[in-house]
């Protein structure tokens, strides 16, 4: 290897690390050595072994994994070099031959028809090739999801229709054709970055990590990545807690039981005495803005909050849209699927008056009155929603009604901070009677469950 | 230990692991760089069984240090044996106080624990921190030192510092977040679930009865529950438990009686059953 390509190799591995670092992965300096090292041990022949020596020397998560997948892809390539250019663009051909590799679950195949894929119909701008990559108008020509009757077709012909396995067969198409979709995306991405420099296109182009995406603008399919990350969450907490209860039990030295018991041995406190704890005895009480603007929020608090139920033995939910209904009984652990929880708390509870919309003001106001005698000096009350009242009174009175009763009242609000009182945001002047904090993303309610929540 | 990547997969092969490019890649890493290897995933894909098979190809000694919740000190590193020292004081009797006490803290009182025997000795070892999620904050911090510099500080004694490096694995169902500053001193490997053709293999390789077709349709069913959300995916020793439940059967290929008769081998949860059997259509019949 000679000077030239070391230097460029060092540049690659370090615009790498760089790239990491923008998307919050915590990469020091020894962990870039590590990589260097491996990468001399493993050589540039195999790029996926390649790809798997830097990722055990770089990361230090599962979750991290997607994000470095992505910027991998960016800097180590696949092949070298421009697209091939001056082929004319066979669709119908191209979809028989995707047709055949989906059959034939051949993934190497697939990642050659990608490339291909996008070389024929991905191009836009002035001149063709000369502009730009999109996956969206590869995908939007080729349309692989039209495949898939085919493709079952073709598959059952190959193997007889009869047996177990012929009804997973339309599921693990979709899956193959996800899949392909995934490698025209990635190949897209990589001739932007030949063109535009890859440094940009790794900051702007590739998604973040699951625990820093926002609830609010969430995909469909990103929200079930979040589901998935609450369960060890859950765990997480309870060990967390447990921890905490075991320091909170040792208590402090009492000072002066400790010298009144050293009088019987001159003076001397051979045994510190230990103020006993009052065992506290915490209660939880949880008002869940559930209306639409807000979903993909609100059906992510409920899991937390079903997570926390096993953890706490006092916890009173409550769901409101512009009415409150309390939904504790809903929310029985393992009893059902969490995705229809947000669902069947909407058709069971009444949390509707005249219209659809959320108001906070009246359904604050309707929470003192009727259930006054939930909430008592024992109790922590979290508020989990956007504080966007539509127009209608915020009741400030409630608010403080309640915070004078309560031991604590903390809102968490899934909204930027800068947005919080613009439009028909009431969060500010709830913010000056409340605890109110930003709790945009996993990451954050992560940190904040933590430490808010009573011992 | 070993000469490539390629030389590690079949190496392991040889001992009954098959195991993935990643697994096979972050082993020659590690052997490579001297580092220790952290290997985290979801129970029953092979992670403790990963370290035993490391220990059969480099015919090494496997000395495993099993977490707890409670683990100390005394029962990883190193403890003093107290009732000998006792003996020891009593049977020299008439002796000056210097002699005895530079004598009762030499190497004969010594009892060694996972950790320390790893590092002293001249034979190859393979160490396995088993579950070190399960350990408290506490116990993180002893193993810094250890794995780091490979040294042992024994405040009577000294430091002892390994003449030949074990290979460490430590293992992690992630019930706990393990310190950064833990996981910055190994090399870290996630293994999933294997894919479709690792995972026929796998089942072929350990019921050696079953045969290609039906371990097909096992991997296939498995994988087809995998995608579905589940609480408790089943994992690679469901698998084989299937396959070999099928087997002891006699079941030769799957219909919808025999699956939804040994569903409850795969799946360890109710809720998951149900669900699983209403998405396979099982309640069709």
């Amino acid at each position: 290897m000679n000077a030239d390509a070391d230097t460029d190799l060092t540049a690659r591995l370090t615009g790498l690390v760089d790239a990491l670092r923008v998307h919050g992965l915590r990469v020091g300096t020894g962990e870039t050595v590590d990589a260097a090292r491996a990468v001399e041990v493993l050589g540039l022949a195999d790029r996926e072994l390649l790809r798997e020596g830097l990722a055990a020397t770089l990361l230090h998560g599962t979750a991290q994994r997607p994000v470095f997948d992505a910027v991998f892809d960016l800097y180590f390539p696949r092949v070298a070099g421009g697209p091939e250019g001056g082929r004319p663009a066979d669709r119908d051909g191209l979809r028989e031959r995707l047709a055949a590799a989906l059959a034939a679950d051949d993934t190497a195949l697939m990642a050659r028809l990608a490339a291909e894929a996008v070389d024929g119909f991905g191009g836009y701008g002035s001149s063709p090739g000369s502009d730009g990559w999109s996956s969206y108008q590869t995908l939007d020509r080729l349309r692989p999801q039209t495949l898939l009757a085919r493709v079952r077709d073709e598959a059952r012909g190959r193997d007889g229709a009869a047996g177990f396995g012929d009804r997973l067969l339309e599921d693990e198409i979709r899956r193959r054709i996800e899949e392909f979709r995934r490698m025209v995306a990635a190949e897209a991405r990589r001739r932007v970055a030949q063109r535009r420099g890859r440094d940009e296109v790794a900051r702007r182009a590739v998604a973040p990590t699951a625990d820093r995406v926002d609830f609010l603008f969430a995909g469909k399919d990103r929200l079930a990545e979040l589901r998935r990350t609450v369960r060890p969450l859950a765990r997480k907490l309870a060990t967390r807690l447990a921890a905490r209860r075991r320091r909170a039990a040792r208590g402090s030295i009492d000072l002066r039981r400790t010298v009144r018991g050293s009088l019987s041995t001159g003076g001397v406190p051979m045994r510190p005495v230990l103020r006993r704890r009052r065992p506290a005895r915490p209660e939880l009480v949880l008002l869940c803005d559930v209306s639409g603007s807000v979903s993909g929020f609100s059906d992510f608090t409920m899991l937390l909050v079903q997570a926390l139920h096993d953890q706490f033995s006092k916890v009173r939910v409550f769901a409101f849209v512009n009415r409150v209904d309390e939904v504790t009984g809903l929310l029985v652990h393992g009893a059902a699927d969490p995705e229809g929880l947000g669902a069947r708390i909407r058709g069971e509870a009444a949390l509707t008056g005249w219209h659809g919309s959320s108001d906070y003001g009246a359904a604050l106001g309707e929470f003192t009155e009727r259930y006054a005698d939930a909430v008592g000096s024992r109790t922590t009350v979290f508020v989990l929603g956007d504080a966007r009242t539509n127009m209608a009174d915020p009741n400030l009175p409630a608010v403080r009604a309640l915070s004078r009763r309560a031991r604590r009242i903390h809102w968490l609000n899934p909204e930027q901070r800068s947005r919080w009182g613009t439009g028909d945001s009431a969060a500010l002047a709830y913010a000056e009677l409340v605890d109110m904090r930003e709790c945009r993303n996993v990451r954050q309610l992560d940190a904040l469950v933590g430490r808010l929540l009573p011992v | 230990m070993f000469t490539s990547v390629d030389d590690v997969s079949a190496r392991l092969a040889e001992t009954g692991y098959l195991a993935s490019p990643a697994v096979a890649t972050t082993v020659f890493l590690a052997d490579r760089l001297g580092k220790p290897l952290l290997v985290e995933g979801p129970s029953g894909v092979g992670k403790t069984e990963l370290a035993k098979a490391v220990a059969r190809v480099a015919g090494a000694r496997l000395v495993r240090l099993q977490c707890y919740e409670g683990v100390d000190e005394s029962r990883a590193l190193y403890e003093w044996n107290h009732a000998k020292q006792l003996l020891r004081i009593s049977a020299g009797r008439g002796e000056t106080w210097d002699e005895a006490r530079t004598d009762i803290f030499g190497e004969e009182f010594l009892l060694p624990r996972p950790l320390l025997t790893a590092i002293r000795g001249d034979d190859a070892k393979v160490l396995l921190i088993d579950e070190t999620d399960k350990a408290d904050v506490e116990v993180e911090g002893l193993l810094l030192e250890v794995l780091s510099d490979f040294q042992v500080t024994v405040p009577e004694l000294g430091t002892v510092t390994a003449t030949r490096r074990p290979f460490v694995v430590l293992t992690s169902n992630a019930t706990r977040e393990l310190s950064e500053a833990l996981r910055r001193r190994c090399l870290f490997l996630h293994i999933g679930f294997p894919d479709a053709e690792l995972e026929r293999r796998i089942v072929r390789l350990r019921v050696p009865g079953v045969d290609t077709a039906l371990a097909e349709s096992v991997v296939r069913v498995v994988g087809a529950l995998r995608a579905m959300d589940l609480r408790k995916a089943p994992s690679v020793a469901e698998t084989v438990d299937w396959a070999r439940t099928l087997l002891a059967l006699g079941a030769g290929t799957l219909d919808e009686t025999v699956v939804r008769d040994t569903l409850g081998v795969i799946l360890k949860h109710q809720d998951d059953i149900q669900k699983a059997a209403a998405k396979l259509d099982l309640d069709a019949l």
